[in-house]
């Protein structure tokens, strides 16, 4: 194909995936969050806005569009302005190593890369610097504090989650996540790999800081955190940040341990997407369900109990792998 | 011009901007981020060399890890508006004559070497073929290297837990 | 395979203009009413004391540097996982001596008290 075919496909499959975050992670996730948490306390959650208050989010976009856009006097404007951009773009690169499902041309992903999982934790990684950015660049207390707490708990965290990552690929012996789809024939990771499964899931949620790791973002105690000093459609970029993130994580999730789109009879990015939004339930299940964990607390999880268990687990996937299959 | 020569130069001017952004910003804080882009930039020429396991672990460790860690170090330890750092005296003119002179000379000696070429194929930077390595010719240096990296955390920690 | 890449680095520049484009929106329509009690920092409603600063403790950077070091750790452990199943049984053993090196790098962190958030 020429360069400008190539070129052309790659807009649009950017464009498709930017919207598809766009309206069903940020715009659905949000609703669905706010309506799920209002059945589980009982109440109503958005109703007025279009039928059964499907058009709450676009309502909210709307407001924020047209909030006024204050930068502190003595924020740090270059990065307090670059550290928008990082947050949510660390977010959708995420999604590029997706398969969203199988067609007869092949595999439904924006591009397989060689490296995929590999390529998941870094762009990981990179929303961490966002988030410092934003800390600084609001030269605010609460959002500095806020800033480095949430680094420091998301760096903890990226470790189990990086063992958890490995010991899929060793099963799979590929870091493609194509690939582990499709090793995933019989049995689904989950079943075969339990700890790695719960170990993945519980880094994912203190990797986008949702309760009961979302220490650094509650009102109770450092207002909004790092972003306390942004308004309007920087702070909509940021939350788009954290739910495309979050999304991404399930998405993730789905691919190594779910099986990714593999399921009888239904098409399969159907069964991606129910899979998806299960997991997506769970999350929010778990933040109206647990209360919050102190920073220490939240720290010692993650160093004195996930790291060993996840290190003990690779060691006994790999012995298991040894001893068995031989 | 082809495609990799293209992304090779915007590369590489992109790393040379913020690598200038890096050493002569008075801002601190804006040194350390612009390390970002550059490291990005490099990146991407491990990409163009063929290289993918070494740019993912590039981001992952550089720009996720230790940009990270030099930005607690910065934000911890300057207590402020951010270090204001200076970055002229009146050695001005000598320096940059010392520089260019340099740049002449580097210039003149890469330009004028024959550079022979190597035989047979780039070998395969997939992560398969640098496990096998791993597991094989390079054992030893795969080993040494928990060594290192045990006595670089051992180290860190004296020296960090000093200053209480 | 720079086909791969060349599609990412497309992915990253036009996610980038994409995600900017909501900041250009409000460039050209939010409202401005500039007053300067508007632009002061945030501080729970009181004049802001002092420049922010976060008090310095070790801690932070005692966890970013053990997280600098696992983390190197964890690359070594991608291209052997791949490798792991095709490889002979003395794959195993060269892990175990790698982790557990590193398992004693971790006791010793937590030993001497690295990984306190006090």
């Amino acid at each position: 194909m020429s360069w400008s075919h190539e070129l052309w496909r790659a807009i649009e499959g950017t464009v498709l995936i930017f919207s598809g975050v766009a309206v069903l992670a940020a715009m659905f996730g949000v609703l669905l969050e706010r309506k799920i948490s209002g059945w589980m306390q009982s109440r109503l959650g958005p109703k007025h806005v279009g039928p059964q208050g499907l058009l709450q989010t676009i309502a909210d976009t709307i407001k924020l569009l047209q909030k006024e856009n204050i930068v502190p006097r003595n924020a740090d404007a270059t990065i307090f302005a670059s550290a928008v951009l990082v947050v949510p773009l660390a977010a959708l690169l995420d999604y590029v190593v997706i398969p969203f499902g199988t067609t007869r041309f092949g595999p439904l992903i924006f591009r397989d890369l060689n490296i995929g999982v590999l390529y998941f934790a870094a762009t990981s990684s990179l929303v961490v610097v966002g988030i410092l950015m934003a800390g600084w660049g609001s030269n605010n207390k609460y959002a500095l504090v806020g800033g480095l707490r949430s680094a420091s708990q998301m760096v903890s965290y990226e470790i189990p989650m990086g063992l958890a990552l490995i010991t899929v690929a060793l099963l799979a012996g590929s870091l493609s996540t194509v690939k582990i789809v499709a090793a995933q024939a019989r049995w689904w990771y989950a079943v075969e790999q339990p700890l790695a499964f719960l170990i993945f899931l519980t880094a994912a949620v203190a990797e986008v800081n949702r309760v009961p790791f979302d220490l650094v973002e509650a009102e109770s105690e450092l207002v909004a955190g790092y972003f306390s000093e942004y308004t309007g459609m920087r702070f909509a970029l940021f939350q788009l940040g954290e739910y495309g993130e979050m999304f991404a994580m399930a998405a993730m999730a789905v691919t190594l341990f779910l099986g990714g789109w593999r399921g009888p009879v239904l098409p399969p990015v159907l069964w991606f997407v129910i899979k998806l939004y299960a997991l997506i339930f769970v999350f929010i299940w778990v933040r109206w369900t647990y209360p919050r964990f102190r920073i220490d607390q939240l720290l010692n999880f993650a160093w004195k109990v996930l790291i060993p268990v996840g290190l003990a687990n690779l060691v006994a996937t790999a012995f298991f792998v040894m001893v068995v299959r031989r | 011009m082809t495609g990799e020569a293209i992304a090779f130069y915007a590369l590489a001017a992109v790393i040379l901007v913020s690598g200038l952004v890096v050493v002569s910003s008075p801002n601190i804080v804006h040194s350390a981020v612009a390390l970002v882009p550059a490291f990005l930039g490099i990146t991407g020429i491990y990409i163009l060399l063929g290289a993918e396991f070494v740019a993912g672990i590039q981001v992952l460790i550089y720009a996720g890890a230790i940009t990270v860690l030099l930005l607690f170090v910065i934000m911890l330890t300057e207590g402020g508006t951010g270090l204001r750092l200076q970055q002229r005296n009146e050695q001005g003119p000598v320096g940059a004559s010392v520089a260019v002179a340099i740049a002449v000379l580097l210039i003149a000696g890469v330009t004028h070497t024959t550079w022979g070429r190597g035989a047979g194929t780039l070998p395969a930077y997939t992560p398969g073929a640098i496990g096998q390595s791993f597991l094989g010719t390079n054992l030893l240096a795969f080993e040494g290297t928990s060594i290192v990296l045990l006595v670089s955390l051992i180290g860190a920690v004296i020296i960090a837990r000093k200053e209480e | 395979m720079l086909l791969d890449w060349g599609y990412v680095a497309i992915f990253a520049i036009v996610g980038t203009l994409l995600a900017a484009m909501p900041l250009f929106v409000i460039w050209l329509i939010s409202p401005r009413s500039d007053y300067p009690q508007k632009f002061e920092t945030y501080e729970s409603g009181v004049p802001a004391i002092g420049q922010a600063w976060a008090q310095f403790n070790v801690r932070y950077y005692l966890f970013s540097l053990v997280f600098v070091v696992f983390d190197v750790e964890i690359i070594y452990l991608y291209p052997w996982a791949v490798v792991y199943r095709k490889a002979g049984a003395v794959a195993f053993y060269d892990m175990l001596v790698f982790l557990a090196i590193l398992t004693l790098g971790l006791v010793y962190a937590w030993r001497k008290g690295a990984l306190e958030w006090v």
